[in-house]
């Protein structure tokens, strides 16, 4: 085998891929199954209550049988729709969190048959912003779902929606300045080396880590940013003429750009596999076993972060139009900018 | 209704070719019931509000001069559903009224235990709602859990949780059980401790802070003017309580304070609900420390006996027992000629019955005031130039149930 990779090493990395590709979207399509279940677990803990307990133990037979349920459930398409938008916004929220999946780096490198491969799908050099053009196609599928259905509250979900995530894509991308600022490339991979061996940038630049998660609650239309479906005021906003898997579709995409956007904090901000006190070299040390840990660290601080998301959802209240607006353009884009200057003077070569 | 007309002719008309009609519930999940909003929108921004009510009217106020006094009792179980209790208290005391009954001093206490507990229950629903139309869904289910305990204790007074039917003209249906007393007393021990946990995750919340102060300010000649009761008229400043002006089965004898706003936003009312709550649990220690034993039903004198069935040991033993049984059993009660009107602090505010009879066996005329639809006339008023996201601060602020509000 060796020889035959190191005659092909072509054939080597279109195998790896291939691995790589169906590992890594099952990694993410099965947590995103899961994270209702979690959401609704946390949230039955936190809230004196026991949770779904009726599907398979401890009701973990619960996704599987929604699943079901969404797919042999009628698809009705309201006649008053535009079909064809209609049809297409649910798959426009789905794929690209699924995509943006294609850059993050879940480990390091693994040696195989005298071969390395990097652990993410394709190890972009410009994999921010890879990551930004994929992240930002997002909106489309909300703003259109308002958009093509016609009707009033999916119209105000949609409009609500295009000017939040417009606005909080512009924090977004601010505050990551100052994280390739620091490391000075766009590779995913190599954030995560330079933090493994240095200081995470949680640590260095607070404020950026800071706007950076605010905004990743308001991308991924979650508590208390979740105005653009609140379904006190909007009764479900963006989906409220949507059912059965076109529905699940939304679903699905929600959670998907959570565990997303939980692997890009824990990529950008929280040293990726890093577990503390350890180097590139003691990671290398341990050859393969190092890159089973770094995975399991990493997961770890992606399901923390995602623990996280569903803590904050029960715990305060929805922002408001106005508010939003306000602490997006006011408060977050200036401190993001503040930022900037912070990692500039931090990075200075002395 | 009205109120939308006018405004229609205030718009401008550019702005008006812009503005969107919007139609909030009777199928709304935020409109609690079955309340139906017509909202004018332009953008976020509502320019004029007309409710519609009356989704949930079952003619309560028709059935009440068709049935016999004691008849309607469990019909007021569906006044304000959130406290049957109290309004079964409120119909009694406004039937004691009109038939010169008086009730014992026991019955009295359980009574004001009654009321007490309700008003717990219903701020709790209230709080909770409020809070879970504003996101924080978390407040919604620790309110029922202290609901939970609260319709255990309900379950041991009068053995339904929810239809009580618990009153009786002259006093309450039977005395209370034995292990209601430390069941009672733990509840008020541990409720301030949980209206200090609603306290930390709302109170100094910056989001909910923002939400509620400043918005849907009421003043207080408008509180006035709309009749507004209860912790909707003390939010706006006005010392208020039905209780302290006029005292009834003997709150004066307790002590508490009622809470008044400063500013008559919807964060004042959730400030005065939660001290309410808190008052209401002293009340509850107060009752369980001073209870007298005594008869639950008046049956001394002439008027009682017309009144009130007369004790089982009795009818068996007495001949004159057994006719009164028979007389108020079959026949039920001769209400003397006259016409009352009684209101009582319920949760909501004030729900007053008046009765006007012409002797007999029923009500010439029954009217129901219910708190929730006076409360509800002011939305019409304050809305336009608020948000969609504060009409649902401003509807769970007001805290009004559709079943009393329609009857």
């Amino acid at each position: 085998m060796n020889e035959f990779f190191a005659e092909y090493p072509l054939v080597f990395t279109m195998a790896t891929t291939l691995a790589k590709i169906v590992l890594f979207t099952h990694i993410g399509l099965i947590l995103a199954a899961y994270m209702p279940w979690v959401e609704r677990k946390v949230s039955a803990w936190m809230q004196d209550r026991v949770g779904p307990n009726r599907v398979g133990y401890a009701g973990l037979g619960q996704p599987i049988a929604d699943a079901l349920k969404f797919i042999f459930k009628e698809d009705p398409v309201p006649g008053h729709v535009d079909k064809v938008l209609f049809t297409l916004a649910p798959a426009l929220t789905v794929i690209p969190a699924i995509l943006v999946l294609a850059v993050v780096p879940f480990a390091p490198a693994v040696s195989l048959f005298g071969q390395t491969a990097q652990m993410a799908i394709a190890d972009l050099s410009v994999g921010i912003l890879f990551v930004f053009a994929f992240s930002s196609l997002a909106v489309y599928g909300i703003t259109l779902a308002g958009w093509a259905s016609n009707s009033k509250y999916p119209l105000i979900g949609g409009v609500r929606s295009a000017a939040q995530m417009v606005s909080y894509e512009l924090c977004l991308g601010l505050s990551v300045v100052g994280v390739f600022m620091a490391a000075q490339t766009l590779r995913l991979t190599d954030i995560v080396e330079l933090q493994v061996d240095g200081y995470w940038n949680m640590f260095t630049q607070p404020i950026g880590f800071l706007v950076f998660v605010i905004a990743a609650f308001a991308e991924t239309n979650r508590l208390p940013f979740d105005l653009p479906e609140a379904e006190t005021e909007l009764v479900a906003g963006y989906h409220t003429e949507y059912g059965s898997m076109k529905f699940a579709m939304f679903f699905a995409g929600e959670y998907m750009a959570m565990f997303v956007f939980s692997c890009l904090v824990a990529v950008l901000f929280m040293g990726g596999w890093d577990v503390p006190f350890m180097s590139n070299e003691s990671f290398a040390a341990l050859g393969n076993w190092g890159a089973a840990l770094g995975f399991v660290a990493f997961l770890t601080k992606v399901l923390l972060f995602l623990f996280f998301y569903v803590w904050v959802r029960f715990t305060i209240p929805r922002f408001k139009f106005d508010q939003l607006m306000h602490l997006g353009w006011k408060v977050l884009i200036p401190l993001s900018l503040l930022n900037i200057l912070w990692a500039g003077l931090w990075n200075m070569p002395s | 209704m009205s109120r939308a007309r006018t405004l229609d002719v205030e718009v401008a008309e550019d702005r008006r070719s812009e503005s969107m009609m919007i139609n909030m519930g009777p199928q709304h999940p935020s409109t609690h019931g079955v309340l139906r909003l017509v909202l004018e929108l332009d953008g976020e921004e509502v320019i004029s509000c007309a409710p519609v009510i009356g989704y949930l009217h079952r003619a309560k106020e028709k059935v009440g001069e068709t049935f016999s006094w004691h008849k309607f009792i469990p019909y007021t179980d569906r006044l304000d559903y959130l406290a049957p209790l109290s309004n079964n208290v409120a119909y009694a005391l406004a039937c004691e009224k009109l038939m010169a009954v008086d009730c014992p001093p026991r019955a009295q206490a359980i009574r004001v235990i009654c009321h007490e507990l309700s008003r717990i229950s219903a701020h709790l629903l209230g709080l909770g709602a409020y809070a879970m139309d504003l996101g924080a869904m978390t407040i919604f289910l620790w309110t029922f859990r202290e609901r939970e305990q609260i319709y255990s204790l309900i379950e041991r007074i009068c053995g339904a949780r929810f239809t009580t039917s618990y009153t009786r003209i002259g006093g309450v249906e039977r005395d209370l059980p034995e292990d209601f007393w430390p069941k009672c007393q733990a509840f008020v021990n541990e409720f301030p401790g949980r209206v200090d946990e609603y306290e930390a995750l709302l109170s100094r919340n910056k989001i909910w802070v923002k939400r509620t102060q400043g918005i849907g300010v009421i003043t207080k000649e408008q509180a006035l003017q709309f009749g507004l009761t209860g912790p909707n008229l003390r939010g706006s400043g006005i010392e208020y309580d039905v209780r302290k002006a006029n005292p009834y089965l003997g709150y004066e004898n307790y002590e508490f304070e009622v809470p008044i706003g400063t500013e008559g936003d919807c964060y004042d009312r959730y400030l005065c609900r939660l001290f309410e709550m808190r008052e209401s649990a002293k009340i509850l220690q107060q009752v369980i420390d001073t209870i007298p034993d005594g008869p639950i039903l008046n049956r001394d004198g002439d008027e009682a006996l017309k009144t009130v069935l007369p004790e089982k040991e009795k009818v068996l033993t007495n001949m004159e027992a057994l006719i009164h049984q028979f007389m108020v059993g079959t026949e039920s009660i001769h209400a003397p000629v006259g016409e009352v009107y009684f209101g009582c602090e319920n949760p909501k505010g004030e729900l007053g019955f008046y009765l006007r009879s012409k002797g007999g066996l029923e009500a010439d005329r029954l009217r129901i005031r219910g708190p929730s639809f006076a409360n509800l006339q002011i939305l019409e008023e304050l809305t336009p130039g608020h948000s969609i996201a504060d009409i649902m601060a401003l509807l769970g602020s007001i805290d009004f149930v559709m079943g009393e509000c329609d009857r």
